[in-house]
């Protein structure tokens, strides 16, 4: 077994650790977090609802890398460059063409999705260390492709590029940041229901096999090049949406928004939510927006510093993340049924 | 109100403050959000972490400064309050930070925030907010832009009109030059390569070669060779610290002695000039705006003396030899000169309207001569700068303090 098998392997023992039923919440507890995701905003300032607004969008990238990793075992430190190619596809759009905000999102989507097919071929020789790195170059090269000077015309160069943001609709009486989270909200519902579906689907399953054992998959009849490739199709689609909501949310893209660092807070967050458990993505995602601010106002000379310890403490004490604390949790209240 | 001011200020036993106050409480005291009559609440945003750090030594540099007006009973009796977030100079982080600093933490302006991309980001909430985005700490010259964006300022000598000095002083002295120019591929290299280009007008034709190079190429070698291959005799160096180190060890060692144009941000010679080795940079020309710490000539300078004592008391462990803590040093007496002359009206219209009447203002720590001036319809507070060539082991300064106004 060469070494980066064993890397893969040892990815999968983590990710083996749970049944892959529990890949969601309850019905119950999916109703009460989305019960609080509807209420919570009608009470908060409106930098509040930004942060949520940001934290469903970095969700949803995260929930992106989940299912290529968690879900069909390949790595990929190049997410940024999908989330730019989605932010960009909006902001020029938006901004150059004059089409609807949210038509841009589905535009966005299709366009991601087939750069991330596209990428997935060749990349199909590549598996554990190896594709992480190529997807590593991906993502170092985007801020620079952005930057051409033949494409500056339309993205603005490294000045980058303003994004208008959209008001409600219809008249309806809600600030710009309320209206931007419902909408975001119901967008990430939609994919969050969709991938779901997705990964307990006849597709998922190849998918979770191909992760599992890609010799045996293929010997069972699943055609490892196609769902390989789709696994990356879908998760850049995802995260090409993400991408598309961030710039609406920020009303700014610009290559130095894209850079290696975003990759890498992605797939902190995936780790810290827990590989392969699709509600951990939101957690993640809470992590990689806030414990950066909490680690700044504990030391501001030396955040990162703090930042990295948090980090390690998370990793030394719950190797598999929130999805750990969770289940953690669940034996606990079961227990306490008992007595 | 006013009445009962003027009473109050006439029985007390403080006469001199009474004396003081006549003015201020002629008019009524008004405040905006962030403002009252103790506190004045200031937002900043520097990169402490990620790629640009270095430059989060300004934000420590204004910190320890405020800590030093409220030490000496703050401004007309208001203590600054100096809140300043870390963006890791990544604009959708800028635009959190932004928003925390103007809604959850109710600042009244938001002071110097750092590099280009960031405060693009911000700038138009600034404005729709109404705002004051007041002494942006970028050279780009789009800041100097009252009539779309009444609610941003700029602060330094921007790119443009700095190129623009350079083209002029070629065209006057060398008007045979054959022009080779090094840049930095981002905001800053273009918007220099731009004014350089403007300044030159219809003799741009003397760039005989551009090059470009990235911010992540670990040296830029490559390009002085072919720049010298191309046979250029004047070398205009747009690039950052690093690699004008680079770029002035290089042309010594292969031998190429053009006329040697440096970007003042560059001009540092703790950062820049002494590790190159002062041998390989003499005779090169540059502008300044500000005393070079480091230079020996400011040694008993009063404005140097006044700077080193505010270092020992408030922030000892700052590095002497970095720029960055006399831009910081600088730029906060700015904004105490504009928060003073605002007096008891501290609304936001008002620290924009006040920020754009400076006149001849002189902070500690700029060259003799150069002078801080706005108007409605400059937003460019600083907007000279004098050529200087090293000799020996220090810039010399040379010619009359040149000023040139660009709007973005």
């Amino acid at each position: 077994m060469s070494a980066a098998e064993e890397v893969v392997a040892e990815g999968h023992e983590a990710v083996e650790a749970v049944p892959k039923r529990a890949m969601t919440l309850g019905t119950g507890t999916s109703l009460l977090v989305l019960a609080a995701l509807l209420i919570v905003p009608m009470f908060v300032k409106n930098f509040i609802i930004f942060q949520m607004t940001m934290l469903l969008i970095y969700g949803l990238a995260v929930l992106a890398l989940n299912i290529l990793t968690g879900g069909s075992g390949q790595f990929s430190l190049g997410q940024s460059a999908f989330y730019a190619v989605g932010a960009y596809t909006s902001a020029v759009l938006m901004e150059h063409a004059n089409i609807n905000y949210a038509l841009t999102i589905p535009i966005s989507a299709a366009i991601c999705f087939a750069f991330g097919y596209l990428f997935g071929k060749p990349a199909l020789r590549l598996s554990g260390v190896y594709l992480a790195l190529a997807t590593f170059a991906l993502a170092t090269a985007m801020p620079q492709l952005l930057k051409l000077n033949f494409l500056e015309h339309w993205t603005g160069g490294v000045q980058g590029l303003v994004v208008t943001k959209p008001d409600a609709p219809f008249g309806l009486p809600m600030s710009q940041d309320m209206w931007l989270y419902y909408f975001t909200l119901v967008v990430t519902v939609a994919i969050y229901i969709f991938s779901v579906n997705l990964l307990r689907s006849r597709s998922g399953r190849a998918f979770m096999a191909i992760r599992d054992n890609e010799i045996a998959a293929s010997s069972m009849g699943v055609n490892v090049s196609l769902y390989k490739t789709l696994a990356f199709g879908v998760s850049a689609g995802i995260t090409g949406v993400a991408g598309s909501l961030g710039a609406i949310a920020v009303q700014f893209v610009a290559p130095d928004s894209y850079t290696i660092t975003l990759a890498i807070s992605l797939f902190l967050g995936m780790v810290v939510g827990g590989v392969g458990w699709l509600p951990g993505s939101f957690v993640g995602a809470a992590f990689i927006i806030f414990v950066p601010n909490m680690a700044e106002s504990i030391s501001k000379g030396l955040s990162g510093a703090v930042f990295g310890v948090l980090l390690f403490l998370v990793i030394y004490l719950v190797p598999h993340g929130a999805r750990q604390v969770a289940i953690l949790g669940q034996q606990l209240i079961g227990k306490l049924r008992k007595n | 109100m006013p009445a009962m001011h003027v009473r109050l200020g006439a029985f007390s036993a403080a006469l001199v403050l009474a004396a003081t106050l006549s003015t201020a409480a002629s008019a009524q005291k008004k405040y905006d959000t962030g403002a009252s009559d103790t506190e004045i609440k200031i937002g900043n945003i520097m990169p402490y972490s990620g790629p640009a750090s270095a430059y989060g030594v300004i934000g420590k540099t204004e910190e320890a400064y405020f800590r030093k007006i409220n030490a000496e009973g703050g401004i007309n009796g208001r203590k600054i309050n100096f809140v300043s977030y870390d963006d890791a100079y990544s604009p959708p982080k800028t635009v959190e930070q932004a928003r925390k600093l103007v809604e959850s933490d109710e600042v009244l302006l938001i002071f110097n925030s750092l590099g280009t991309p960031p405060n693009s980001a911000i700038q138009k909430y600034m404005n729709q907010k109404k705002v004051p985005q007041l002494f942006v700490a970028t050279g780009a010259t789009k800041w100097n832009d009252p009539k779309d964006f009444p609610w941003t300022m700029g602060w330094q000598p921007n790119y443009q009109s700095e190129s623009q000095i350079y083209a002029k002083y070629i065209l006057k002295n060398h008007p045979d030059a054959k022009i080779g120019v090094l840049y930095q591929n981002d905001d800053y290299g273009k918007d220099y390569l731009k004014g350089f280009k403007d300044g030159l007008g219809s003799k741009a034709s003397m760039i005989i070669i551009e090059d470009s190079y990235e911010v992540s190429e670990p040296t830029i070698d490559s390009h002085i060779v072919r720049l010298k291959s191309s046979g250029a005799d004047v070398f205009f160096n747009i690039t950052t610290p690093k690699f004008a180190a680079q770029a002035i060890k290089k042309n010594a060692e292969i031998g190429w002695k053009p006329l040697h144009f440096l970007n003042n941000v560059s001009a540092s010679i703790g950062s820049v000039i002494k590790p190159a080795g002062f041998e390989n940079a003499q005779d090169i020309i540059s502008s300044q705006y500000f005393k070079d710490p480091t230079d020996p000539q400011w040694k008993d300078d009063p404005a140097m003396k006044a700077w080193n004592e505010f270092l020992d008391k408030y922030y000892p462990e700052a590095n002497r030899a970095d720029a960055s803590v006399m831009y910081g040093f600088i730029v906060s007496q700015g904004l105490v000169q504009v928060l003073k002359a605002c007096g008891d009206d501290l609304t936001r219209a008002n620290v924009m309207k006040q920020a754009a009447s400076i006149k001849d203002f002189e902070p500690a720590g700029l060259l003799p001569g150069v002078k801080v001036n706005t108007s409605p319809t400059d937003f460019a507070p600083i907007s000279q700068l004098q050529l200087i060539r090293f000799k020996g082991e220090a810039w010399e300064r040379f010619g009359d303090v040149l000023s040139s106004d660009v709007g973005g």
